[in-house]
């Protein structure tokens, strides 16, 4: 199974010390965004090229994986970013979260909650939380160093006074620990809440920006809100077509070209084990 | 009086050139103090060095703190504590209030700014603040959500104002504050920082090069040129008998009252 | 009932096999050798080797077959391949001075020292299709005593006998520079440091910046001082010998810009000086390469930050193929959770509005 031409996990063993240190920093600093040496790997930077490193440092023979994209096992992404470390590990893969013990995840948290004895790795584009409001990095660290997140709640405030509530769906930012004002990655703001007193462990990688953080477990997560704008996460009127749930992430799909929609569990793993439950129970 | 801001020795150079030389101090609390002087003399660097913008090359800067006496701005403070102070007891107008405002958000997130940055969480007691402070700087509360784009040049510097005194501050450094503004507008805004001024027992540092606006703002005041003060004592003791040559030059280029 | 659709991994193989077969094109064509890319398509494969960052003409080569001639995708490969091989050791710094060179022209002197060597150029030809390359052509030979001139100064140092040009004296304790393959890019980041991200940085991303300087975004008055083309001698130091050792030759084309500058508080008038260096023969990478050194040289010669040549953290961040078309392209990727997310919240203000 395993391509005996590379070394395990792709990348050298020197390349994974470098990184590991940087996780370790980052797990005794939550949320603060550690710069590393991020290599150029086999997938383009955007692709998960963070998330990758990361998983390829951390990995080991008797990891079991899991890889999803949009909540799905099955995207092309997620196939392939699976089939590139079956490819350079040979480890066993899985699609139930709870039998996996390293998740990488692009874009969603499995509605199945965590446990001690993972780790789920995020593929993160943006790691810096104020760079739609401060381009400069110079002054967005000055901004982390000496705490000051005012500017961040400037923009909330323009959203309510504009909208009449926080416009920000996904990426919605986060306090980690009290301290570090932090990029979730581009979840929705839905699985914001799984974040806090996580008992898993959570790591973050930004390849193209060369950024790695991490939110240990147990740590507390807040999202940014105000007093009387409390923090909200979606909710839907429908409930997914195939299992009936009605408390997760919901993708909206398209039937016909006449209008019609039916909608269904973005965590494909989440929804096929209520479906397996629903018939063996009939 | 006690007094809020106290400058010994302050020397500046860039490259070659000193901007300031020897300049030394005393500001009270709710003092409003005039520096004045031709372009070129000095007065904006001496603004930056004492306002923590700009370390000086020599000499001290010290400030009365709230609760800890007073501190040397660049050897006791931190950056972090300086900035704190820059946000919370300090305020500065620029002359280009386009330099001292968020010109991409709201009147009312110009305003709310500061009171975020201090932990303020509660929309509703933002609005207020913002709704309040538009109201004492003579602006049309009504137009908290409109972006200061679409305001004049003097309703954004009233703006600019409300946003350095929504925390209370009890020191304001103003650098040229009507300066870019017509007579008409620039002689209401006078007026208005007269009376919050005296109001709120305001300190403030008034750069200017209007003696007109040094006669009506400010209690004492320091003329400056090529880098060194020249004569400083009650403005209207300045401005009606001057002493230095170079003083009684500038009061008798301008037409008297 | 509408079904998610399964079978990313067939699709994926499927359209693995699809791409080989576009990429061979039609069978009855014979197959390009990598000797005929190597030899034939030679500025494609120095282009890769420079952005690549690995000077190997035949994975260069190897990488624009199987990119099938799309440079960005072939200098991805290379750099992906790199990025599995360990650092051995720093070779001593290139003496371009010592150059063997095939071509050599400076815009600053009519004649100097060592001459004009015109060599292979595009520059002066008649930019007409040539028709006769339809056919299989016969031998095109040159010259014998055209092909290689031996070493000669660079003119930037005739100019520094003067004091004319600004000199670089190494730093004190002369540190090694930040490796940039090793490290992360931190701002601000040093000259040593930005030379390696421009070195490495996108051709036509480099050609634009240094373009909008000569249009009125950073005023930096260019002269081509001298652009060189030729091969220097590669040494290292092994540790068991304890002195310099060659161990091959590199093409290379050296482009130094030398700049109008004023004089500042603390300088006295002189020429400034802009850098370019690619492997093979990248001219107009490493002319553009020049330019936009200079431009960001501009906060250490105390000129104004105005246009986006002259910032650091804008051309820095934005130069790298790789970053910028990765980035680009992920734009393919799906992102139905965050398109769901702003769906509900657009219909949401709709209903509130």
């Amino acid at each position: 199974m395993r391509d005996e031409r590379f070394n395990f996990a792709f990348l050298d063993e020197r390349s994974k010390r470098m990184i590991r240190r940087a996780l370790l920093k980052a797990i005794a600093i939550p949320g603060y965004q550690v710069p590393f040496g991020s290599r150029e790997m086999p997938l383009p930077y955007g692709w998960g090229t963070g998330g990758i490193q990361v998983t390829a440092s951390v990995i080991g023979p008797n990891d079991v994986l899991k890889v999803i994209d949009q909540g799905a096992d099955d995207t092309v992404n997620a196939v392939n970013i699976r089939r590139f470390f079956q490819r350079t590990t040979g480890v066993a893969v899985t699609e139930r979260a709870p039998e996996a013990t390293l998740i990488q995840t692009r874009h969603r948290i499995p509605e199945t909650p965590l446990h001690e004895r993972q780790i789920i790795v995020y593929q993160v584009p943006v790691p810096e939380p104020l760079q739609r409001l401060e381009p400069r990095e110079a002054e967005t660290r000055r901004m982390h160093g000496l705490a000051e997140y005012g500017l961040m709640h400037v923009k909330l405030y323009e959203d309510i006074a504009r909208y009449g509530h926080i416009a920000t769906t996904y990426d919605y930012p986060v306090m980690v620990n009290g301290r570090y004002l932090t990029a979730p990655s581009p979840i929705p703001k839905f699985d914001n809440p799984k974040m806090n007193m996580n008992p898993a462990l959570q790591l973050f990688g930004a390849g193209r920006e060369k950024r790695i953080y991490a939110i240990p477990p147990y740590t507390r997560v807040e999202s940014l809100a105000f007093e009387d704008h409390p923090f909200e996460v979606q909710r839907w009127d429908a409930a997914c077509a195939l299992c009936g749930s009605r408390e997760s992430f919901l993708d909206e799909v398209v039937t016909d070209d006449r209008g019609g929609r039916l909608f269904m569990c973005s965590d494909t793993d989440y929804c096929a084990g209520r479906q397996a439950a629903k018939a063996a129970a009939a | 009086m006690s007094v809020i801001l106290e400058a010994r020795g302050l020397a500046k150079r860039f490259g070659e050139r000193p901007a300031i030389e020897d300049v030394s101090f005393e500001l009270h609390a709710g003092e409003v103090l005039a520096v004045v002087g031709e372009s070129g003399s000095g007065k904006t660097t001496l603004l930056n060095c004492v306002s923590g913008r700009l370390r000086p090359d020599a000499g001290t800067v010290r400030f009365m703190t709230r609760h800890e006496g007073l501190k040397e701005l660049y050897a006791d403070l931190s950056e972090a504590e300086r900035r704190f102070l820059a946000r919370t007891d300090w305020g500065y107008v620029h002359q280009r209030p386009e330099e001292g405002l968020r010109m991409n958000v709201s009147a009312g997130a110009n305003v709310g700014e500061r009171l975020m940055a201090l932990g303020e969480r509660h929309y509703g007691r933002i609005r207020t603040a913002a709704t309040d402070w538009l109201s004492r700087v003579e602006m049309d509360p009504e137009r908290i959500d409109d972006s200061p784009r679409t305001f004049s040049g003097g309703m954004r510097q009233r703006l600019q104002i409300a946003r350095n005194l929504v925390t209370d501050p009890r020191l304001v450094f103003m650098d040229e504050p009507t300066s870019g503004l017509d007579v008409s507008v620039q002689a209401r805004l006078l007026d208005l920082l007269r009376s919050l001024t005296r109001a709120l027992g305001l300190a403030a540092i008034v750069v200017t090069h209007d003696l007109a606006v040094a006669r009506l703002l400010a209690q004492r005041m320091l003329v400056m040129k090529g880098g060194r003060i020249v004569e400083q004592g009650l403005t209207d003791q300045v401005l009606d008998d001057p002493q230095h040559p170079y003083t009684q030059l500038l009061v008798s280029s301008v037409l008297q009252p | 009932m509408y079904v998610a659709v399964k079978g990313g991994e067939r699709a994926i193989r499927n359209s693995h096999e699809l791409l080989a077969e576009v990429r061979r094109g039609d069978p009855a064509v014979p197959e390009l050798s990598l000797e005929q890319i190597k030899q034939q398509l030679k500025l494609a494969v120095d282009r890769v080797m420079t952005e690549g960052s690995l000077y190997d003409p035949d994975l260069a080569a190897l990488a624009l077959k199987q990119a099938a001639g799309d440079a960005v995708e072939a200098i991805f490969l290379v750099r992906a391949f790199r990025a599995t091989l360990p650092r051995l050791g720093y070779t001593e710094p290139l003496d371009t001075s010592r150059m063997r060179l095939w071509r050599r022209v400076s815009a600053t002197f009519k004649d100097l020292p060592g001459g004009q060597v015109l060599g292979p150029t595009y520059d002066y030809t008649q930019r007409l299709l040539d028709f006769s390359l339809l056919e299989p052509a016969s031998k095109a030979a040159a010259p014998e005593d055209e092909r290689a001139a031996d070493a000669m100064p660079r003119v930037v140092d005739l100019l520094d006998g003067e004091g004319l040009v600004e000199r670089h004296e190494p730093p004190a304790g002369d540190p090694d520079p930040l490796d940039l393959t090793r490290e992360p890019l931190r701002f601000p980041a040093e000259r040593s440091v930005r030379l390696q991200n421009l070195a490495r940085a996108d051709e036509g991303f480099l050609l634009a910046m240094g373009y909008s300087t000569q249009r009125g975004y950073a005023h930096t008055h260019p002269f081509a001082g001298e652009i060189r083309h030729g091969a220097a001698e590669v040494e290292v130091i092994p540790e068991e010998l304890g002195f310099p050792v060659v161990i091959g030759e590199v093409a290379l084309t050296e482009c130094q810009m030398v700049n109008q500058f004023a004089g500042s508080k603390t300088e006295p008038p002189q020429f400034t000086r802009g850098y370019g260096l690619a492997f093979g023969h990248c001219e107009r990478k490493s002319m553009a390469m020049a330019l936009v050194d200079r431009a960001l040289r501009a906060t250490e010669l105390g000129e104004e930050v105005e246009s986006p040549a002259q910032m650091q953290e804008f051309v820095l961040s934005h130069s790298d193929s790789l970053e910028a078309s990765g980035f680009v392209q992920h734009l393919k990727l799906p992102h139905y959770v965050d398109f769901q997310a702003e769906l509900e919240l657009v219909r949401k203000m709709r209903r509130s509005a």
